[in-house]
């Protein structure tokens, strides 16, 4: 593909995930800002690839390595901190029982034993 | 592996990170869309590996486990309540690496016979200059957060005149480096200036604003890393850098516009009236009041853990004591711990709200009196405020020159959150400012009692 091709498609790419970074989060309750902040964070992480090709490519001297060295340590914090940021805001979104309401039956207690995640009981459909 | 085939394997991450965002944006799915996005993330990095093959493989596979080992660490053992600065120390580095790419590239570039192409130029030049933006704005974000600087606006006559000049020379070597002048030294000027540019961006920027200023780095990262991916001709880069990038900008506004504030005011707020009276903005004049939908609040409520009704007066007035105990039913149903506080002096008899909240049938263990109720805020998640003013005024706790100093009050502002049904902000009973309303914590929902509680049961009906 020449290399203006290959630019076309990648400006026709560039503007349809505009739209559809703008289409995705259209509706965002407020309780959700924060950890949205942060999922996107996580994503943006992708950089590390871009830090990988660099420090893969057959570089000049030793600056050169150093720089895509650095860069990859950088887009690797980013990636596995934004996940697991993230993962822990979230964890704070999960469902507790009522203790007082709560009936005493061995299932309960199985399943709180096993450690069961629940997410929390909300319905399917988006509103 | 070929290139054609790692960008059709570059679909999967593509899609998972589409996914991720829009299962983020609702609390039911928003924990298995962040992990979506992670696996699509380790497919990213798993293809990129194979490619690039075996060159320097040693290299890479050390920076990221150094990385990767501090991202975990920091991340794991940060506190829930430090959570804001991580997110803008691992938003900086992302753009750090965004910016350090552009330098590799150009120093690996630029002595070959011939400039390399406008939009390569182009590309180069954007990722570096917003990526150190991001870099050193994001520190600075994460040291007013953490407190290793004050959190309130550093402002200094002249500051905007400053930042455009830093912002023209940035600029100036951009184009000059894209217009074709062969010189690496222009790239680190504008990389040194777009890195101080950053940093006083940021400072007169106070505290409370900053996760807005956060979500507006984030976005500008995103933009980065999409130039990053013209640079290297990648297209995972410039989808995943783009998608951040545009649902960043508008996760931005609407940050700005739950605070009641436009981006603009966020930025540049502290400039003009605010340098001069920033010690009176400490106090109650002069803070904004954050006005919210009742589907936000009933969201809110639908994921807290202890709820808190604080009745007052308005709840009489609009007869609303029936429809409360329906929503705290509904609470109840999915999990939430409810009670009521009532002050001794709420309404306009002793005893009011008692006798109101037995009339709709609230059981009487869940009405709690002052006394009892006060040390239960601080884990308290929410509390809302139905029609009460004066008896939550932390201005009775705080301020000496107030008319009701020294009424004992109940202690709302210790709870994680407050929620203010209010007709509308006009003073209370008593005729004085409530500072809880300015309170950062607060969100308000105006309206009349009765009707704002009914849409609440709807909404969380629909959730």
């Amino acid at each position: 593909m020449s290399h203006n091709t290959l630019l076309v498609f990648e400006l026709t790419i560039l503007v349809l995930a505009i739209f559809l970074g703008f289409e995705v989060i259209s509706k965002v309750p407020t309780l959700l800002h924060t950890p949205l902040m942060s999922g996107t964070n996580a994503i943006h992480g992708i950089v590390v690839v871009g830090a990988m090709v660099v420090l893969g490519a057959p570089h000049k001297d030793t600056f050169d390595w150093i720089v895509g060295f650095l860069a990859v340590v950088l887009g690797s914090a980013n990636v596995v901190g934004g996940f697991v940021v993230t993962d822990r805001m979230l964890e704070m979104f999960k469902k507790r029982e009522p203790a007082a309401e709560r009936p005493v039956r061995d299932s309960g207690q199985v399943e709180e034993a096993l450690g069961s995640r629940e997410i929390p009981p909300t319905s399917d459909s988006t509103t | 592996m070929s290139t054609n085939l790692a960008n059709l394997l570059y679909l999967i991450p593509i899609v998972s990170f589409i996914l991720a965002l829009r299962f983020l944006s609702n609390p039911a799915h928003a924990r298995r869309g962040n992990q979506i996005g992670a696996v699509g993330m380790l497919v990213a990095v798993v293809v990129t590996w194979i490619r690039i093959g075996t060159t320097s493989w040693w290299a890479i596979a050390v920076g990221m486990l150094i990385g990767g080992a501090f991202g975990a660490v920091a991340a794991r053992r940060v506190k829930m309540t430090a959570m804001p600065q991580m997110v803008a120390l691992f938003n900086g580095v992302g753009g750090g690496a965004a910016a350090l790419i552009a330098l590799a590239e150009v120093h690996r570039i630029l002595p070959e016979p011939g400039a390399p192409k406008v939009d390569i130029s182009l590309a180069i030049v954007l990722s570096a200059l917003i990526g150190a933006i991001s870099f050193s704005g994001s520190m600075v974000a994460f040291a007013k957060l953490q407190e290793l600087i004050g959190g309130r606006p550093i402002t200094y006559p002249g500051q905007q005149f400053v930042n455009a000049a830093i912002l023209v020379i940035a600029a100036a070597s951009g184009v000059a480096l894209v217009s074709g002048v062969q010189d690496e030294s222009l790239l680190w000027a504008l990389v040194g200036s777009a890195l101080l540019f950053g940093v006083l961006f940021v400072l007169p920027i106070g505290g409370a604003d900053m996760p807005v200023v956060i979500s507006l780095l984030n976005a500008f990262t995103g933009l980065a890393v999409a130039a990053s991916g013209f640079e290297l001709e990648n297209n995972v880069l410039i989808v995943a850098g783009m998608l951040v990038g545009a649902s960043g900008t508008l996760l931005t506004m609407m940050m700005g516009r739950a605070m009641n504030r436009s981006i603009a005011n966020v930025l540049f707020g502290a400039f003009g009236q605010v340098s001069e009276a920033a010690v009176a903005a400490a106090s109650s004049d002069g803070g904004s009041v954050r006005s919210a939908s009742a589907e936000d609040v009933a969201v809110m409520l639908a994921y807290a853990h202890k709820v808190v009704f604080v009745p007052g007066y308005g709840l009489a007035v609009a007869q609303a004591q029936h429809d409360v105990r329906q929503l705290a039913d509904l609470l109840e149903a999915k999990g939430v711990e409810v009670t009521y506080a009532i002050h001794p002096v709420a309404g306009r008899m002793p005893g009011h709200m008692n006798v109101l909240l037995a009339e709709a049938n609230v059981p009487y263990p869940q009405l709690k009196e002052m006394d009892e109720a006060n040390p239960e805020f601080s884990r308290t998640d929410v509390a809302v405020i139905v029609g009460a003013n004066d008896v939550v005024n932390p201005d009775a706790r705080n301020n000496q020159g107030s008319p009701i100093y020294g009424m004992p009050i109940l202690n709302v502002d210790q709870a994680n959150a407050v929620v203010v049904l209010k007709r509308s902000m006009n003073p209370g009973f008593a005729g004085i400012e409530n500072p809880l309303f300015y309170n950062p914590k607060t969100v308000m929902l105006f309206g009349d009692a009765k009707d704002s509680v009914t849409k609440l049961i709807a909404d969380l009906k629909s959730l």
